[in-house]
């Protein structure tokens, strides 16, 4: 048998036991962990917009007042990380993707989010559409800290955490599906959580 | 966490990869062909993986992830590893 | 020596807790007995791996802060408040359980006595562990070597190794510690952080090129090591360990 230390029971009995919990999870309570590939970007708001790029008919930008002003909705989900914690009932605020594309002319599939520092990842299209995804900016009703993503982060919580990318500067759509940062490093190229898709294979 | 930890953290990670001590490699940033010794990089180690970065540019050195049987390492960003030997 | 430690083959291994005491009320030294250990330099550390009856594992680095001379194995915790794996190790470990482990890892934080000095050290708060190692080892194998160790912390209360550090003293190092919060009366010694103007009081100048090692909070070695650069010690001979 392998060893076990002796009186040790880790972080994690901290659940209260709400919602349905993806297969391997388990619930993190009132924690919120913050993971890391880099250093956090701090943004000027001055200097930061939001961009939709790609294969599309023209390219979009916001500065952070046109986003401001954009139609914003309240998101009540859970949210379900690869290294196996999930959150239940997290409250955001921000901008459906749909709000983003509306108009948009493309026949790209893929989805490429892009970021402060060099993070990246990718979707199917149609993840991200149908109600399924947002640019937020807003956790718990107080702006987005910079730790957790601010100030605009991408949520898409059909899908593990790594897909919601921190610091979201834009939405590169293509024909092509160019992996990213996590997906091109063994782990799993979809991530739904329920089919418990975590690494490459799986 | 925002504060990196440095390559002497990263140490036993890249001991199961690459049964050396990666701690005295010198590693040559292919993006700004800064050098630096391993143990001195900003390392990045929350899971998914751990990322080892440039002190000057910021560039991914290395990224490692381990998944069920397998061990992922991508060092495009670095040019070159001088090892001791 | 030096060699072996670089090339052994790295695999966990059980330690035996021979002893536990305070070192301060947030901070103990654990002394263990392994099995099978061939020794270490000065300046290396172990990984810790905690793992729980379902399988859940956690892992952390800790300096060995004991000298190679030493019988057992010593690490000296810092206990976290909310982590994770610290205050096991500080509050529910006992003398007789066991500890996973592995090492000694790294070759580059290292100094033993072959390499002479002057050696100038650095800590601050829990990052003296390490030197706490370098210090014993040179007491046992090089006591001429000229050192000089400057520690900061943030209380006096937080100062560890108080006792080791008087024997230092006894045995010709320099040692200064200074206080970075307001100090309680009764302290009458130095105040404030480490800048430039203080490693120039107590520190080895470049002239003399000392092997400098800092070792502490990220943001502490950061500004300490750019203080070292900026007053003209040679990056090379500076070397740093953040503990995060």
């Amino acid at each position: 048998m392998a060893f076990v230390s002796r009186g040790f029971e880790g972080k994690r009995r901290a659940g209260r036991g709400a919602g349905l919990l993806p297969p391997g999870q388990y619930d993190v309570g009132d924690a919120f962990p913050v993971l890391s590939a880099g250093p956090t970007p701090r943004s000027d708001l001055a200097e930061w917009d939001l961009l939709v790029t790609g294969e599309v008919d023209r390219l979009r930008r916001w500065t952070w007042e046109e986003f401001q002003q954009l139609p914003h909705e309240e998101v009540v989900t859970d949210i379900h990380c690869v290294t196996k914690w999930s959150k239940f009932s997290t409250t955001w605020e921000g901008v459906s993707v749909d709000t983003l594309l509306d108009g948009v002319e493309t026949a790209a599939e893929h989805v490429l989010a892009f970021c402060d520092g060099d993070y990246t990842t990718n979707l199917p299209l149609e993840d991200v559409t149908g109600g399924r995804a947002w640019v937020v900016d807003r956790y718990e009703g107080e702006p987005l800290v910079p730790e957790h993503g601010g100030p605009a982060r991408l949520l898409v919580p059909h899908l593990y955490f790594w897909k919601s990318a921190k610091w979201v500067r834009g939405l590169q759509l293509s024909s092509f599906d160019e992996p990213g940062f996590w997906e091109s490093l063994g782990y799993h190229n979809y991530g739904d959580p329920w089919r418990e898709q975590r690494y490459a294979g799986d | 966490m925002t504060s990196p930890l440095d390559g002497n953290a990263a140490a036993g990670r890249l001991f199961d990869v690459f049964s050396f001590d990666a701690t005295v490699t010198r590693v040559t940033c292919a993006g700004c062909a800064a050098t630096e010794v391993l143990a001195e990089l900003p390392v990045y180690a929350d899971a998914p993986g751990m990322v080892l970065r440039c002190g000057a540019c910021g560039q991914a050195l290395l990224r490692l992830a381990q998944t069920p049987g397998r061990t992922w390492v991508d060092l495009r960003g670095s040019a070159l590893l001088e090892i001791p030997t | 020596m030096a060699g072996t430690a670089l090339r052994r083959r790295l695999t966990w291994r059980l330690g035996r807790v021979v002893d536990q005491r305070a070192e301060t009320a947030t901070c103990s030294r654990i002394s263990l007995r392994v099995d099978g250990w061939g020794g270490h330099l000065p300046g290396q550390h172990v990984d810790v791996r905690l793992t729980a009856p379902d399988g859940y594992q956690a892992q952390r680095s800790y300096s060995i802060a004991s000298a190679p001379e030493a019988a057992t194995v010593d690490l000296v915790v810092q206990r976290v408040d909310d982590g994770e794996v610290s205050p096991y190790l500080t509050d529910v470990l006992r003398r007789d359980d066991l500890l996973e482990l592995r090492g000694p890892i790294g070759g580059h934080f290292v100094w033993h006595a072959d390499l002479g000095g002057p050696l100038q050290l650095i800590a601050g708060g829990s990052g003296v562990a390490p030197f706490l190692a370098m210090l014993d080892h040179r007491a046992a194998a090089a006591p001429d070597v000229p050192a000089r160790l400057l520690v900061s912390v943030r209380r006096p209360e937080d100062l560890i190794g108080r006792d080791r550090l008087d024997r230092y003293r006894d045995t010709g190092v320099a040692v200064d510690v200074t206080v970075t919060r307001t100090a309680p009366p009764g302290w009458d010694g130095r105040t404030g952080r480490v800048t430039a103007e203080v490693l120039g009081e107590v520190a080895w100048p470049p002239s003399e090129r000392p092997h400098v090692f800092v070792c502490g909070p990220t943001g502490f070695v950061e500004a300490v090591a750019d203080a070292l650069v900026a007053t003209g010690h040679d990056p090379r001979r500076v070397k740093t360990e953040r503990f995060g």
